[in-house]
């Protein structure tokens, strides 16, 4: 059933409490918000509030991956990759500690809090910095995954949660993996890359064009960084033209990296790219902000068509 | 227990040593932190040669202490305590600062010995703090220590820190500020005044121990007295002279980062006894 995503990792958080003695979880004073307060309430001599202060957060959580543990530090993604980012750099990455950022409210899904709450730049932070990983999942049972991938995966890593609730995608039995991602929809015309709610609009946008005659493929890249470039390799040979679509700004995100694969193999197909642009946002309810900045499905409809009419030249 | 007179003698000698040793290091890099690594000096060398349970053929000692240099720049000083336990071969001082050199300019966890890589200044104690927790968590023994400079301390994550550790009742923390009073821009007080450091980290919650800070025999007893204290972590506001031991380097902001050149370093070469 379809579950916010930030419920979804606090339900996750705390099971794997059960399973994994060494995890310890800290909050910056959002854990009712972030729902690390599920866990919170289950193994509260593991659980830390360090209070409105993510610099000491993260830092604390580097010391404590120092001595044995897997720590989780939790807060809003704007604060988390921003404040933290200090210690996420010089003690996290840089010493390749067991620490595990996640960033709670992604993009604009904490809508009416407004620009200062939204979160669109916190992939490209994230994803410049040597030894972390990303994954961003685009449903419940993706998100249950990867907070347990982190778990397990020795090192630093960055999970992309949102505040909202996100439609199901996959079956309980599906299988993820990091450094992967996954053709949710098959296409023959134009690939669409997605990743978190962007996934579900690129869905939406397949349907709507599959009446005007275009075949849209859909791939859930949930995992940014490793990133599947074999994937997008094969997509882009297949369809010829592809797309990319992330809640988060068209810079130094999802699309730079599937550009960056693209490029690099010489692949030379048209690339379009939706994300906001340049530019803050405002408060509002969040499916009008996804409108209004160009993160909904007609905005990703709108970009499949300007890359198939790119092909064709 | 008190350390014995001959104790101290002995470790006063390995601190001339090293204060020598460390800018001989930074006279090869021609770049480096004379003024900050000999201010450490006493600090560092008593930590690492009397009173830490580190050893190199335990390097992973789930219980050894912990040390972060919260200020990295001193780095050199903790690279030749290190070499003297036995983490990094004799001669790596030649290498300070060298490409591919285990000797980075700020600590590296690359480097055998180091627990917490450092650099940017204002986050140790946080770590520091993680680790208390951490091995308190696992009911280990082990004492973490924190040393962060003067100047660090106008960084706002020192306070985040100074404000949660007490919550945690880390009596298994220490931190100790090489309180040298000049940093790269000037003295403490012209550049940012610190006002009543001690009535500010008590006023935190922390037992808070003024020592003069290349004295063994008191450093020692502070660190007797920070052991002591129960339920609380310990702040030692060690009062130290930047570029101790060389006299025209004492209390010069100048001397806070830049290359020694020959004729400066040979003459604080002479002062500190020479090379033997």
């Amino acid at each position: 059933m379809a579950k916010a995503i930030r419920q979804v990792y606090g339900e996750a958080l705390a099971e794997l409490g059960a399973v994994n003695k060494n995890v310890v979880v800290l909050d910056a004073d959002l854990s009712g918000s972030t729902k690390s307060g599920i866990f919170g309430k289950q193994y509260p001599e593991r659980f830390f509030n360090m209070g409105i202060a993510e610099s000491n957060m993260v830092a604390t959580a580097a010391g404590l991956a120092a001595v044995g543990k897997v720590a989780f530090v939790n807060t809003f993604t704007v604060f988390l990759t921003t404040l933290g980012l200090i210690a996420t750099r010089g003690q996290v990455c840089y010493g390749n500690l067991n620490v595990k950022l996640a960033g709670a409210y992604c993009g604009v899904s904490d809508a009416l809090d407004g620009a200062s709450h939204h979160a669109l730049e916190d992939i490209a932070n994230m994803r410049s910095l040597p030894n972390m990983r990303i994954l961003c999942p685009a449903d419940a049972t993706c998100a249950k995954w990867a907070t347990f991938c982190a778990a397990e995966t020795e090192g630093p890593m960055y999970l992309r949660l949102s505040r909202e609730v996100y439609p199901d995608l996959y079956g309980a039995d599906a299988k993820f993996e990091l450094g992967r991602g996954a053709v949710v929809r098959e296409g023959a015309d134009v690939t669409v890359i997605a990743c978190g709610i962007m996934v579900h609009k690129a869905i939406e946008a397949a349907e709507m064009l599959k009446d005007k005659g275009i075949s849209v493929q859909v791939v859930d890249m949930y995992s940014i960084k490793p990133i599947d470039a074999e994937l997008i390799l094969r997509c882009a040979a297949r369809t010829g033209a592809v797309v990319t679509a992330e809640e988060h700004c068209v810079t130094g995100g999802l699309g730079s990296a599937v550009a960056e694969v693209l490029a690099h193999a010489g692949a030379g197909v048209p690339v379009e790219f939706v994300g906001t642009q340049n530019t803050f946002t405002e408060t509002g309810k969040y499916a009008d902000l996804l409108h209004i900045y160009g993160l909904d499905a007609e905005a990703v409809a709108a970009a499949v068509q300007r890359a198939a009419e790119r092909k064709k030249k | 227990m008190s350390i014995s007179q001959s104790r101290i003698s002995e470790l006063e000698e390995l601190c001339r040593r090293f204060r020598i040793d460390v800018l001989t290091g930074i006279h090869a890099a021609q770049s480096g932190h004379p003024g900050g690594s000999l201010s450490v000096c006493e600090i560092v060398t008593l930590l690492y040669q009397e009173r830490m349970n580190v050893s190199a053929q335990r390097p992973d000692d789930p219980d050894r202490d912990r040390f972060v240099l919260s200020k990295g720049h001193a780095a050199p000083m903790l690279y030749r305590n290190l070499i003297e336990k036995g983490f990094l071969p004799a001669d790596s001082m030649n290498t300070l600062r060298q490409t591919g050199s285990l000797l980075q300019g700020h600590p590296t966890l690359h480097t055998p010995g180091i627990d917490m890589p450092a650099g940017p200044l204002g986050i140790g104690l946080s770590a520091a703090q993680g680790m208390a927790i951490g091995l308190k968590m696992n009911g280990s023994p082990a004492r973490v220590y924190a040393v962060l400079g003067d100047g660090e301390l106008q960084e706002g994550c020192v306070w985040e820190a100074a404000t949660s550790a007490p919550k945690f009742e880390l009596d298994n923390l220490c931190a100790i500020v090489d309180m040298n009073h000049v940093q790269l821009d000037g003295t403490t007080d012209e550049v940012m005044p610190q006002r009543d450091l001690a009535a500010k980290w008590r006023a935190f919650g922390w037992n808070v121990i003024e020592c003069p800070g290349h004295d063994i025999a008191a450093l020692d007893a502070a660190f007797d007295a920070a052991e002591a204290a129960k339920g609380v972590p310990t702040v030692i506001l060690a009062d130290t002279i930047k570029g101790k031991g060389v006299s025209f380097m004492e209390g010069q902001a100048g001397w806070h980062g830049k290359a020694i050149d020959d004729e400066s370093f040979k003459k604080a070469i002479e002062e500190l006894g020479g090379a033997d």
